[in-house]
């Protein structure tokens, strides 16, 4: 590396750092030249402006996945089964309802419900699910992609607006940010061609956020995107997220990026090792300035790699996942327990915190730590 | 340029500017650098100190583990493998079978590492026919075999010398000696965990002994268990005294050193507060601020798991062990990393990393396309020559 672009990549860490925003071309450079270290520093002086306090969140939730029935067919999920496989389920209210009382013994706040698009189920299904649940639980519901949302309005004949409005209504609190992938649709139509396109994602996002729901966003690298692509992803979040700030709504909570995991699917990639992911978690950190919280992957890194990404920029734990199917059919089974996630955070130097989804913390005295 | 900067503001300056320079830290500086509230600024100085080494370079060995047998009179504390005479599940692996396996390695291995226990019965004539039969048949092999502990049992069961043994299994090919057994010198934590084994004053002997016949050896720390974290730096210390001592005699010294994180399942050793991702990160970095006069710094994957042994790449490591297969001590212990890795995935891998591979031998000469490449010279290094 040349002394003029060491020196380039020195001043624009120093004033990204410093919560200068950071150009297309800058994000590049930093993404190309930014040594590990240094990449990683920069991020975590930003995260430590954004929460000076040495706190680290996670929520305790579980991930019900409603069913696996799914006409998408993404050439990387290991999850999903098409209509009509006899390996296909959808799970009765019953059944969810069992998982959610488990959860909330658990000392659980909220579920994480996802599901495929499942070609038979109407939109009244949804919604008699989320007024089941909420009127039989003290629960926070964190439902729906977009993707399933753009499902719901094609079945319905409604608008995606009307969607989320008739979900709200029946009792959906907020949506996660899953589905992203990567929100470029040159690389949509490559490995997800059934999804919506990334116009749409990012529109049922604001609009989301304009009817006063809370999300997330996540990205899933490593698969058949380029690197440029990747800062694409990065850009299109940034700049939704200020169009949804400006509306004077929430807009979204955190980023998540984790990485593609191959085992299963139909998609032939080198597994990314884990620097390749903490360099894209400290870009991540050092792009979206808009955006409060970084989550990190503990599910596709393992517990050490994300504890070390408390160092680059990740300011939450994600969730303890009480269940977790998805990404262990693709071939990765880490598991944490609460007391395990607190164990390493206290030692990262953080003070473990139970949060809900709208990182206000759960009040130490009422959280029910299980080993 | 490092950001010096940083290190100052975390009271590191005055180590950066040493790290910088080549100059050898104190105890005290150790200290410091495991109390530093910031352990990837600890990270980032031996990151510096690796690359002036070896630049981008991160080796990788075509290689077999044979553990000949499990019969051990040791009985360490922190041993899942070990099984007493006459146990169920004792074995010995004769020297056809050992052979035998080695062949139906898919690629010749450049390095053969073997060690097993210190049965009662094995004689030294079995581990020189040993020796001499995988080297007939594998004659571009190293033979990387056992432990300096090993030695000491051999020596006591034939009644004489450890450097008579060296000599015997020298002239039957033995070419270096693995770096275990040295767990952790502390007398009193060696008490408690492996009051059997050779003390740590027989092992750094046997060592020293290996370098002055012309052998190289590796150097290992068990970490994470009883020890404190002065019992660390004393080990580091007690390490890079012996290699300045072997180095002055003109020996090769050590070549390796390779830092183990105890593995907590299946022991008898209690460990209250188990070691966490970022505690094997600083050790490893310390580990290479430390030791300023042995080359190479080893991520054993088998202990660290796949993703760990890449992040240590940046906080000190320059080798990623090999295509271990067959690897039983680490995995009874509750490893719970793959069992091999093929050359082409740990090629990718290490491309993936933005590093260079570089496929070695025993004695980190490199090997086959990467042979253009020097091998670094095993003296003091000068930072300024490089990066």
């Amino acid at each position: 590396m040349s002394q003029n672009i060491q020196r380039d990549v020195r001043r624009i860490l120093d004033e990204a750092a410093q919560g200068r925003r950071l150009t297309l071309d800058e994000a590049r450079l930093l993404q190309q030249e930014a040594p590990l270290h240094d990449l990683g520093h920069a991020a975590h002086c930003v995260r430590l402006r954004k929460h000076p306090e040495a706190v680290v969140t996670y929520v305790v939730d579980r991930n019900i996945n409603y069913s696996n029935v799914c006409v998408c067919a993404c050439r990387f999920c290991a999850y999903f089964r098409a209509p009509g496989h006899a390996e296909g389920f959808v799970l009765s209210f019953k059944e969810i309802g069992q998982k959610i009382t488990e959860t909330i013994a658990l000392g659980g706040t909220q579920i994480l419900m996802q599901g495929g698009h499942h070609p038979d189920l109407p939109l009244s299904w949804y919604e008699d699910m989320l007024r089941h649940i909420k009127a039989n639980f003290p629960i926070h519901v964190h439902a729906f992609s977009p993707p399933e949302i753009a499902h719901f309005a094609k079945i319905s004949g409604l608008t995606t607006a009307q969607v989320i409005q008739r979900l709200k209504a029946s009792g959906l609190d907020s949506i996660p940010g899953g589905g992203a992938e990567i929100l470029v649709d040159k690389v949509r139509r490559k490995v997800s061609p059934n999804k919506c396109p990334a116009g749409q994602w990012l529109g049922i996002m604001e609009e989301a956020h304009a009817l006063g729901l809370r999300t997330t966003a996540t990205m899933m690298f490593g698969h058949e995107e380029t690197l440029e692509e990747r800062l694409e992803h990065l850009f299109a979040v940034r700049a939704s997220q200020d169009r949804s700030l400006q509306k004077e709504g929430g807009g979204y909570t955190a980023f998540i990026p984790w990485t593609f995991q191959p085992d299963n699917t139909n998609i032939i990639a080198r597994p990314l090792t884990s620097p390749e992911y903490l360099r894209m978690l400290a870009l991540s950190r050092l792009v979206l300035d808009n955006v409060d919280n970084l989550q990190v992957s503990w599910v596709t890194m393992g517990p050490k790699i994300a504890q070390l990404a408390l160092y680059f920029g990740g300011n939450d734990f994600g969730s303890t996942m009480i269940e977790e199917n998805v990404v262990r059919a693709a071939g990765v089974s880490f598991r944490l327990s609460q007391g395990e996630i607190d164990t390493l955070v206290r030692a990262a130097g953080f003070e473990p915190r139970q949060r809900r989804m709208d990182y206000t913390l759960v009040p130490a005295d009422t959280r029910t730590a299980k080993a | 340029m490092p950001d010096l900067k940083r290190f100052e503001t975390l009271g590191l300056g005055g180590i950066a500017h040493k790290v910088q320079t080549g100059e050898r830290l104190s105890l005290d500086e150790g200290r410091a650098l495991f109390a530093c509230p910031d352990p990837t600024a600890v990270g980032a100085l031996a990151h510096l100190r690796r690359t002036a080494l070896h630049g981008s370079r991160t080796f990788y060995v075509v290689n077999r583990h044979i553990n000949y047998t499990n019969v051990c009179v040791n009985g360490c504390a922190f041993c899942a493998y070990q099984r007493s005479k006459g146990e169920a599940g004792g074995f010995e692996m004769s020297v056809a079978e050992a052979v035998e396996r080695l062949l139906a390695a898919p690629l010749p291995p450049r390095e053969v590492h073997i060690v097993g226990g210190c049965h009662p019965d094995l004689r030294l004539s079995f581990f020189v026919d040993l020796l001499s039969s995988v080297q007939k048949a594998l004659p571009e092999a190293t033979l990387k075999c056992f432990t300096a502990v090993e030695i000491a049992h051999f020596a006591h069961l034939e009644g004489i010398s450890t450097t008579q043994v060296l000599q015997t299994l020298k002239a039957a090919g033995l070419a270096m000696l693995p770096g275990g057994g040295a767990e952790i010198f502390a007398p009193e934590v060696r008490r408690r965990i492996c009051p059997r084994k050779s003390t740590a004053e027989e092992w750094l002997r046997i060592h020293g002994e290996a370098h002055e016949l012309g052998l190289a050896t590796n150097c290992t720390m068990l970490f994470g268990h009883l020890e404190s974290i002065d019992d660390r730096l004393d080990h580091l210390d007690r390490l890079r005294r012996q290699q300045d001592q072997s180095l002055q005699k003109g020996g090769n010294g050590f070549t390796c050193f390779i830092p183990l994180p105890f593995q907590t399942e299946n022991n008898a050793i209690k460990v209250e507060r188990p070691l966490t991702g970022l505690d094997e990160l600083r050790t490893i970095a310390v580990s290479r601020l430390m030791l300023d006069n042995i080359p190479h710094l080893k991520a054993y994957w088998v202990m660290l798991t796949v993703k760990q042994a890449q992040v240590a790449l940046f906080f000190g490591a320059d080798d990623l062990d090999g295509t271990v297969v067959e690897e039983k001590i680490g995995h009874m212990a509750g490893a719970t990393s793959e069992q091999g890795l093929t050359k082409a995935q740990l090629q990718d891998m290490i491309r993936g990393l933005g590093l260079t591979p570089i496929e070695r031998d025993a004695r980190f000469n490199p090997v086959g396309g990467d042979a253009r490449f020097n091998p670094i010279d095993n003296a003091r290094y000068n930072p300024m020559q490089e990066a």
